[in-house]
């Protein structure tokens, strides 16, 4: 608690005991009422003294309709219309509902605070033998910083010494432990969990991966969901138009009907003063969406503003890049067909004509065979261009290519029926048979299609440079309803401009990419939505939704979120409107007194409230 | 250009939607948001302006919520 609300709970703890005893003298003792109504004032004064005071000086400032105005006008009025105890009471739940509202803020703001809590104190830099204690923002590139066990990264880098686990839990949501070993490229914000490292600097700190995931936080509410306007500009007219009936009520009535009674009316258009308050309508609304981006941040989905959660909630079409999204980007020996040898052989074969390649698919093919070459076997070493690769292999021929060498080599090959890209070998004229090499489906890829169709996308297309064989391949085997293949970047936005026109009216249309070379396609979609965040800056930059892991099953989840947050925020404006105008209506006739009144002011802000905190737990 | 400001102290939901109209409102802003939950103001204008804007958003401030101080947020 802080020491405002501290000093509020203390005024209203005091005030509360006072009140007891105004109590007790009035219906216990029954002693002459002015004694009560002393203490009752003592009690008011103690409790309600600083509304007061807001009430005087706003109104000097020339705020009308203000919070402190109306509490201090329905209670004075309460005053003189002869109910003391409610003028208290009111004042005393009015003040109980403020400091609830202020410690359910406070703690939803220390608790996102304390779940992006991230930001490197210190940085332990080399100087010559000795080890400096610096502010990140000290060091340059180049610099080398020891980061030992149970400290934070704090600045991009790449470890030169030693290996250790990363603790990447505040980063990526991933509870796995990183390992790292000398080499490794590192990103700040991770906490070292069990080896010294030294790591050279490779970004300042402005530009390390976590001051940009800093800014992107801080910065999350800036733009503001629809809702969240409609609350406030709904508060902009509810006020004055409930003063306003508020003052009719008083006097219309009383000069119409006859016989009826002023002090009467007047109680009632108190309770509608009370009822007036803006506040506990406003408050949840954006307690409620910030809980919503906190919920998502701590499953390692950063959202930008409450506009972009709330459009992920009407998401209807899905459109996915594919290398890198859904798939890995990283080329690997799916299928290895052996003719007349074993598997072993064929790859050993294949892996030492690729011995000295540092093409993607060589490495692939190297790391199938997983073993250490020794590459004093090999000689002769002859790349084909566009054909693959010639060279001698204990003292025989070696060929490892793809159909045009084989053609070129005179040999018969079968081809393979998987999709990808196919690589034959030959081993001393002989055919020893192919390998197929692709591109790698994510593991939570099919699932988070599913699940996105049964979270109502209704339709899901994937856009790729690839070719149509390979593409459609991957489409089929994810569920993907529509591929588009062979699009060169500009196709993509192209692609991209003539599905925004065939969604629905309120559907919203979100785009999946890891960033490379995406960023038009990003900007063009209703939500663009960066994958694997971490390192790349176009995608910080660009993205609306940052998706801080690898994996596309964050997306549903996201979308979940959202649909979530935005459930509760609709629940308390209906819950919050609908008391209101209950308690107006029977305020009006009579039938609501001043403690149904406060609750339609407290007690609602209060549920609302905690209804709202709902929002950041996932 | 825009800046940022934090408003320390700020309690109330409705006082921030009112220091946000009125701030737009004035004649050099390009546009200001008021995020309650993070207490962060953003103000968009051209730069020889902000002094001027600064002096009456303080000026706004003081008067819809007394208690709530504005300082310029930290890089």
């Amino acid at each position: 608690m802080t020491k405002k609300m501290k000093k509020r709970l203390y005024r209203i703890l005091a005030g509360g005991v006072v009140f007891a005893a105004a109590l007790i003298v009035e219906h216990g003792l029954h002693l002459d009422f002015n004694i009560a109504l002393i203490i009752y004032l003592v009690a008011y004064l103690i409790v309600g003294g600083d509304v007061i005071r807001n009430a005087v000086r706003n109104i000097m400032g020339g705020q009308v309709f203000d919070e402190n105005f109306l509490m201090g006008i329905a209670t004075v009025g309460a005053f003189f219309v002869g109910d003391c105890a409610e003028a208290v009471a009111v004042m005393l739940f009015y003040q109980v509902g403020e400091l609830f509202q202020s410690y359910a803020v406070n703690r939803s703001r220390k608790s996102i605070s304390a779940l992006m809590d991230i930001r490197p104190d210190y940085a332990n830099k080399k100087q010559g033998d000795s080890i400096v204690k610096v502010s990140p923002e000290e060091v340059a590139v180049g610099d080398i910083l020891l980061v030992k066990p149970g400290e934070r990264v704090p600045l991009d880098g790449i470890v030169r010494k030693g290996d250790s686990t990363l603790d990447t839990k505040a980063l990526t949501g991933e509870s796995m432990p990183r390992e790292v070993a000398e080499g490794s490229e590192i990103i700040s914000g991770c906490i070292n969990l069990t080896g010294v490292l030294e790591i050279e600097a490779t970004k300042e700190y402005g530009q390390s991966t976590v001051a940009k995931i800093l800014k992107l936080v801080e910065s999350q509410g800036d733009k503001k969901a629809k809702t969240e306007n409609f609350i406030t500009k709904f508060a902009r007219y509810y006020t004055p138009v409930v003063v306003i009936l508020a003052v009719l009520l008083a006097v219309i009535p009383s000069l119409l009907i006859p016989g009826a009674a002023w002090s009467d009316w007047i109680y009632r258009a108190l309770s509608f003063l009370v009822i007036s308050c803006p506040c506990a309508l406003v408050i949840s609304i954006p307690l409620s969406f910030f809980g919503g981006l906190g919920g998502a941040s701590k499953c390692g989905v950063l959202i930008k503003g409450s506009n972009y959660l709330e459009a992920l909630a009407y998401s209807e079409i899905g459109v996915f890049d594919k290398t890198g999204t859904l798939t890995k980007g990283q080329f690997r020996v799916v299928q290895v067909n052996p003719e007349g040898c074993s598997e072993e052989e064929l790859l050993l074969t294949a892996a030492y004509c690729e011995g000295y390649s540092g093409h993607p698919i060589a490495v692939s093919i190297r790391e199938a065979y997983g073993k250490e070459l020794d590459l004093s076997r090999l000689s002769d070493v002859e790349e084909v261009s566009g054909h693959g690769i010639r060279a001698v292999l204990d003292g025989k021929a070696a060929a490892a290519g793809n159909e045009k060498l084989m053609k070129q080599l005179g040999v018969s090959v079968k081809k393979p029926e998987a999709v990808g890209s196919v690589i034959y070998v030959v081993y001393d004229g002989s055919y020893m048979g192919s390998l197929v090499i692709a591109d790698v489906i994510k593991e939570d890829a099919a699932e988070a299609l599913k699940q996105m169709k049964s979270l109502g996308v209704k339709r899901t297309v994937m856009l790729t440079g690839d070719a149509k064989a390979v593409g459609e391949a991957v489409a089929e085997k994810l569920g993907v309803d529509q591929v588009y293949a062979e699009l060169l970047p500009a196709d993509k936005v192209e692609k991209m401009d003539a599905l925004m026109t065939e969604k629905s009216e309120k559907g919203k249309l979100f785009f999946v990419g890891d960033g490379m070379n995406d960023a038009p396609v990003l900007a063009g979609a209703d939500i663009g939505i960066a994958m694997g965040g971490m390192g790349s800056d176009a995608a910080i930059e660009a993205a609306d939704v940052v998706i801080m892991t690898d994996e596309p099953s964050k997306i549903p989840k996201a979308i979940r979120i959202a649909r979530r947050t935005l459930g509760i925020v609709r629940q308390n404006i209906v819950f919050a409107i609908g008391v209101k105008v209950l308690v107006l209506i029977l305020a009006a006739f009579g039938l609501a007194s001043m403690w149904a009144a406060v609750f339609a002011d407290v007690g609602v802000a209060v549920i609302a409230i905690c209804n709202a905190i709902r929002a950041l737990k996932v | 250009m825009t800046k940022t400001f934090i408003l320390e102290d700020l309690d109330c939901a409705h006082c921030a939607g009112v220091i946000e109209e009125k701030i737009q409102k004035l004649d050099e802003v390009k546009s200001a948001q008021v995020n309650f939950m993070s207490r962060r103001l953003v103000i968009d204008a051209e730069e020889s302006a902000f002094d001027k804007i600064v002096k009456d958003a303080k000026k706004i401030i003081k008067k819809v919520e007394p208690d709530v101080e504005m300082v310029a947020a930290k890089l």
